[in-house]
């Protein structure tokens, strides 16, 4: 097939893939270019002069809101998800690889936090919070609703990889004499630890964005995007564009940081 | 040497035996985090709504109590049942749009593109969005839909039109835009995993056997994908079913959709009736998907 020369079905269907590039970038890409409008221009085309002007507004408390404060709870918040999936996942998948009484339950509850309207979640969290007389938190409440989300693709991914990962590898340790722990250490873990590192991205970039299931459940301090989701409705300067430049280059800084660290990683395996 | 490296190993070994736990005990450890995380904020909560759904409420708190009032005054109040028409409507298109657009981008990248890298390359180029900000992919629409945004002002310095179109942004279209901008990568991942699973001897066989392109597609390649259709269709339609942010920014508050109606009725306290709403929203979309899952089974697919 491979020397075959290219068919019309080819060129017409490479033109639909470009359009739909297109499709994809091409708004984030005006709303880059218009966050480094004049200081007079508006929301609109054409730019009015270009300047860092918007850039600097974020800096200023009283124009956005709590940006600085927003951003750091965001993160901590992404992290701490990233952690608990990574480690809740790989245990899940383990768990996966063998039958065990309640297995084939737990793994639509699994399913079903993935079909889960989030704003159901987050009332429901909301509410139990509010019954049980504890105060909602982005660190408490909206933890566990971002979890919901994050875990189901955690654990979705690592059942794939334990479906394609051969148990040839962990006898051939063990009928070197490796013990359990020492074959999970030095045989599983270094194979999967691109994957694992593809759950991670999943579970800080989710729990980044997130915010239907953040909604009722952050209590007192918003996160980034219920800071967003608030200047939509009430920002009508460019500022909300420099924002969104802003995160969105930080939220590719992250995924360009996992995919050159799974890239090395699948170097060093094919190296080794 | 080596044997005595193996009889330590052995000695280890039975020694550790007697410690050693059953492997259903060890895959319940292991599975014991992710069940108690799902029971406490996914299980807990939805039984919670339910048994919230029957409270009594008035302007400021709720009560305990098992009224059927809530469920009355949702399902039967009109402006519900066109609420969640709507909903379905904006379900419909956008699967339709998201299928459509989704198959034929996972089938160029699984059957045209040559080499494994550059699968790969323009594969992550169709993630990557997904994993940036949603509420930003949407504002980005404003500047490009608006009155004064790019399509007006290109069609209008194109001498076709002399005055702004009005519905490009604010209405169904820009709804339904956004939403498949949103969703579809959720159909091509699934669609794309399926397609290179496909033995490409198939298509050989199909060929040889004397198959014109659009018989293999019809025969052979679309059947195989079904399994991939199916999980984008559930990502697809429960992503739609939930959505408020989208619809109330892009439509500017001139439509609804079922959880902007819970949004709301949150935001007013009413929280019974909201979770009364909750409960419907949920029961319609697991029958959704239990209808999908007939002809699917996600494990085998992952």
């Amino acid at each position: 097939m491979n020397r075959e020369a290219r068919t019309r079905e080819f060129y017409v269907l490479a033109i639909f893939f470009a359009l739909f590039v297109v499709f994809l970038y091409g708004p984030l890409s005006a709303i880059v270019i218009l966050s480094f409008q004049g200081p007079n221009g508006g929301l609109t085309f054409p730019l009015n002069g270009v300047s860092l002007h918007w850039f600097g507004n974020l800096f200023e408390k009283q124009a956005v809101g709590d940006f600085g404060g927003s951003f750091r709870r965001s993160m901590t918040l992404g992290i701490m998800v990233m952690a608990v999936t990574v480690l809740v996942s790989l245990l899940a998948g383990l768990a996966f690889r063998r039958r065990f009484l309640g297995a084939t339950p737990l793994f639509y509850l699994a399913v079903a936090s993935l079909v889960v309207p989030s704003i159901i979640i987050s009332l429901g969290i909301g509410v139990l919070f509010q019954q049980l007389g504890l105060d909602p938190a982005w660190y408490s409440s909206a933890f566990g609703a971002h979890l919901t989300w994050t875990l189901p693709f955690g654990v979705l991914i690592m059942l794939a990889v334990f479906n394609r990962f051969s148990p040839a590898y962990e006898e051939a340790a063990r009928d070197l004499g490796a013990s359990s722990w020492q074959t999970f250490a030095h045989v599983v873990l270094p194979m999967i630890a691109p994957s694992l590192i593809g759950v991670g991205l999943f579970g800080f970039t989710l729990s980044y964005d997130e915010f239907a299931r953040t909604l009722m459940t952050a209590g007192t301090f918003n996160t980034l995007p219920l800071e967003i989701y608030g200047m939509t409705t009430n920002v009508t300067t460019p500022v909300l564009y420099a924002l969104g430049t802003v995160t969105t280059v930080f939220s590719l800084a992250v995924i360009g940081g996992a995919l050159g660290a799974i890239a090395m990683l699948n170097r060093s395996r094919a190296r080794g | 040497m080596t044997a005595i490296v193996s009889e330590r190993a052995d000695a280890q070994a039975q020694g550790k035996a007697a410690l050693r736990l059953s492997p259903a005990v060890v895959s319940w450890l292991q599975a014991t985090p992710l069940a108690l995380i799902l029971g406490a904020f996914l299980a807990l909560p939805i039984l919670m709504i339910t048994v919230v759904s029957f409270w009594d409420y008035d302007f400021a708190q709720m009560h305990p109590a098992f009224v059927a009032t809530n469920y009355l005054e949702t399902l039967g109040s009109w402006v519900t049942w066109r609420t969640y028409f709507n909903t379905l409507k904006y379900a419909a298109i956008v699967w339709a749009i998201t299928l459509f657009v989704g198959f034929w981008v996972a089938y160029f990248l699984a059957f045209h593109v040559r080499t494994s890298t550059m699968q790969m390359v323009l594969f992550l180029v169709c993630t990557v969005p997904f994993l940036t900000s949603n509420i930003i992919r949407m504002i980005s629409w404003i500047p490009v839909l608006g009155r004064n945004g790019l399509v007006n002002g290109t069609l209008i310095e194109a001498g076709l039109i002399s005055t702004p179109i009005e519905w490009l942004l604010y209405s169904d279209f820009a709804v339904v835009l956004a939403m498949v901008h949103l969703y579809t990568l959720f159909m091509v991942t699934p669609i794309f995993n399926t397609l290179m699973r496909i033995d490409r001897a198939l298509i050989e066989a199909a060929r040889d056997a004397g198959a014109t392109g659009a018989q293999i597609l019809t025969n052979v390649v679309i059947p195989l994908a079904k399994p991939g259709m199916a999980i984008g269709t559930i990502f697809v339609v429960t992503l739609v079913m939930a959505d408020f942010s989208t619809v109330q920014v892009m439509s500017g508050g001139q439509s609804a959709s079922v959880a902007l109606m819970m949004k709301n009725q949150m935001s007013l306290l009413q929280y019974p009736a909201a979770a009364a709403n909750a409960v419907v929203l949920l029961v319609l979309v697991l029958l959704m998907v239990a209808g999908i899952l007939r002809i699917v089974d996600i494990r085998k697919e992952l």
